[in-house]
């Protein structure tokens, strides 16, 4: 267990070198989210005063873009997966084969350092923000949503992980990953909630997107926060929740048992 | 005198374009993977509008289909300019870092010209195809039926658009001479392409106010597109965003000259 202290020791020292790029990349983020805004409130000037947009209010769907940026500062994957993918194509999986170190524990805990150094780099312009939109952003009803919000989100984390961990994997047997993940990126853009919430959708379609994993991402944590996920909806959530971590986690597990046999049987 | 330089131009960029058509027929999976990426992201963007659109008429005082019509033309704009320039800009700083630029700065030929079009993305000229069937496709819905003037018209805006992320793209990729982050910042240029496939209505102030006359985002593929769609009151519009066009060109230019004066006289 301490060589994984160690592990996230090294990280943080390590991804700190690069906290300007982190600040530049937070402080860059809030110009879409800011255009994404003002097309909102254009939309809803449109609308009667108080128009709704599928029970959304201004104040509302402005926050929910406010929370999608703050849940994607805590669990979105920036460079891990690249990272996966080059050690995969240079050969530097070889030198964790030898060592007792299991390769998506010693991933995850990068991850999470990566993580860690990006949200407290990213906390000041991002709260300065908010507090500029602060008329149009909802607290959560109480402590105890705020409770599960928290921990849907380390799920969401997980989730986005395993997943991303397992597209990497993918360079075990192709040369250019860069367009698989990329792929996977479009689709966790749209259907996990981080271009627009996921109700606003007609209902067929996002009944069909509750069949992926998906709407579990992005949108889940923060339809908990927004008090629009309660009661027996929250805890159904958690568990479909909890299951695609546990799915996505025997993916990556079973995809990187084959590829080590593949790069093992190469001569790697 | 400037008809020989003019054919002699042309025929170096005919022999850059060879080797780029050479270079991506060996990469063919990847090539139509990439194709098949940017198919997913521009009908991400539609999608977005297809659902906003289903809670609302307008947005501003654009329709859907002449948003479309935006997204279409702000998408191709985009996909010309990563087809002729974007790997070109990018490069750059590599250019720099590995000393090949030396080796260029000696070419009896207009060192500024053969980094510009060094590489072509043929994939950008498919993904341009695309998206002026989506605009065919809008202009059928808005019953529009442009005349060659209107059509020329168009084309010349939008080239004049690509001129501008051109200056702008190449401008920031001169900071390369200067400093090591100059990547980072190229690549930031690039996110705020996004910008420019919003309807101009919904913004207002300062933001406005700096994606028009700095970074004129708003005015790149939502003049061409007024002109088309017939929203443009009085040609001011079109006479700021040639100014534009010039200004960033005469910056640009500028800035490139001064850096490679100072890069020269350094390492001499």
């Amino acid at each position: 267990m301490r060589k994984y202290w160690h592990v996230i020791n090294i990280g943080i020292q390590n991804t700190l070198v690069y906290r300007v790029n982190f600040l530049f990349r937070a402080v860059f983020g809030l110009i879409p989210l800011m255009a994404t805004l003002f097309l909102w409130r254009a939309i809803y000037a449109g609308k009667e005063s108080n128009g709704e947009v599928a029970g959304y209010t201004l104040a509302r769907m402005t926050s929910y873009y406010l929370l999608v940026t703050i849940v994607d500062a805590l669990t979105a994957v920036a460079e891990d997966d690249w990272q996966i993918a080059a050690d995969i194509k240079d050969g530097n999986i070889s030198q964790f084969l030898l060592k007792p170190m299991d390769y998506m524990a010693y991933r995850l805990c990068l991850f999470g350092t990566g993580r860690l150094i990006y949200t407290v780099v990213a906390v000041v312009p991002v709260t300065l923000f908010i507090l500029l939109q602060r008329e149009y952003f909802v607290l959560p009803p109480d402590w105890g949503t705020f409770g599960w919000f928290l921990v849907s989100t380390v799920m969401t984390a997980l989730l986005q992980f395993f997943m991303s961990y397992t597209m990497a994997l993918l360079a075990f047997w192709v040369l250019e990953v860069s367009t698989f993940i990329f792929i996977l990126f479009a689709f966790e853009y749209i259907a996990g909630g981080h271009l627009f919430p996921l109700d606003i959708l007609p209902p067929v379609l996002a009944q069909a997107l509750e069949f992926t994993p998906f709407p579990y991402q992005m949108f889940f944590p923060v339809s908990i926060y927004l008090g629009q996920t309660a009661g027996a909806t929250l805890w159904q959530g958690l568990c479909v929740q909890v299951f695609w971590v546990a799915a996505s986690y025997s993916l990556a597990r079973f995809v990187w048992s084959r590829g080590i046999r593949k790069y093992a049987a190469a001569g790697g | 005198m400037l008809r020989v330089k003019l054919k002699r131009y042309l025929t170096i960029y005919a022999a850059l374009w060879k080797n780029s058509i050479v270079r991506e027929m060996s990469f063919k999976a990847n090539f139509l993977l990439w194709i098949v990426v940017e198919l997913l992201w521009f009908a991400l963007q539609l999608s977005f509008f297809a659902v906003i659109y289903s809670h609302t008429d307008r947005i501003g005082t654009w329709s859907k289909w002449q948003v479309v019509m935006l997204l279409g033309a702000s998408h191709f704009i985009q996909q010309i300019f990563t087809a002729v320039f974007l790997t070109n800009c990018t490069q750059l700083s590599e250019l720099i870092r590995t000393g090949r630029l030396d080796f260029m700065l000696l070419l009896p030929v207009n060192t500024r010209f053969m980094i510009s079009f060094r590489q072509v993305d043929l994939g950008g000229f498919v993904n341009a195809a695309s998206a002026v069937a989506v605009m065919i496709y809008a202009g059928k819905q808005l019953h529009l039926s442009p005349g060659w003037e209107q059509i020329l018209g168009f084309g010349s805006l939008a080239a004049v658009g690509i001129v501008i992320h051109y200056a702008l793209m190449f401008l920031l990729a001169s900071v390369s001479f200067w400093t090591v982050r100059a990547q980072g910042i190229v690549w930031g240029y690039y996110n705020l392409f996004n910008i420019a496939r919003l309807p101009d209505e919904a913004f207002r102030g300062l933001f406005k106010a700096f994606f028009t006359f700095a970074l004129p985002m708003l005015l790149i593929a939502n003049v061409p597109v007024k002109l088309l769609v017939q929203k443009l009151g009085s040609p001011f519009e079109m006479f700021l965003l040639l100014g534009m066009a010039a200004g960033c060109l005469v910056v640009s230019e500028a800035v490139w000259r001064m850096s490679v004066r100072h890069y020269t006289s350094a390492s001499s």
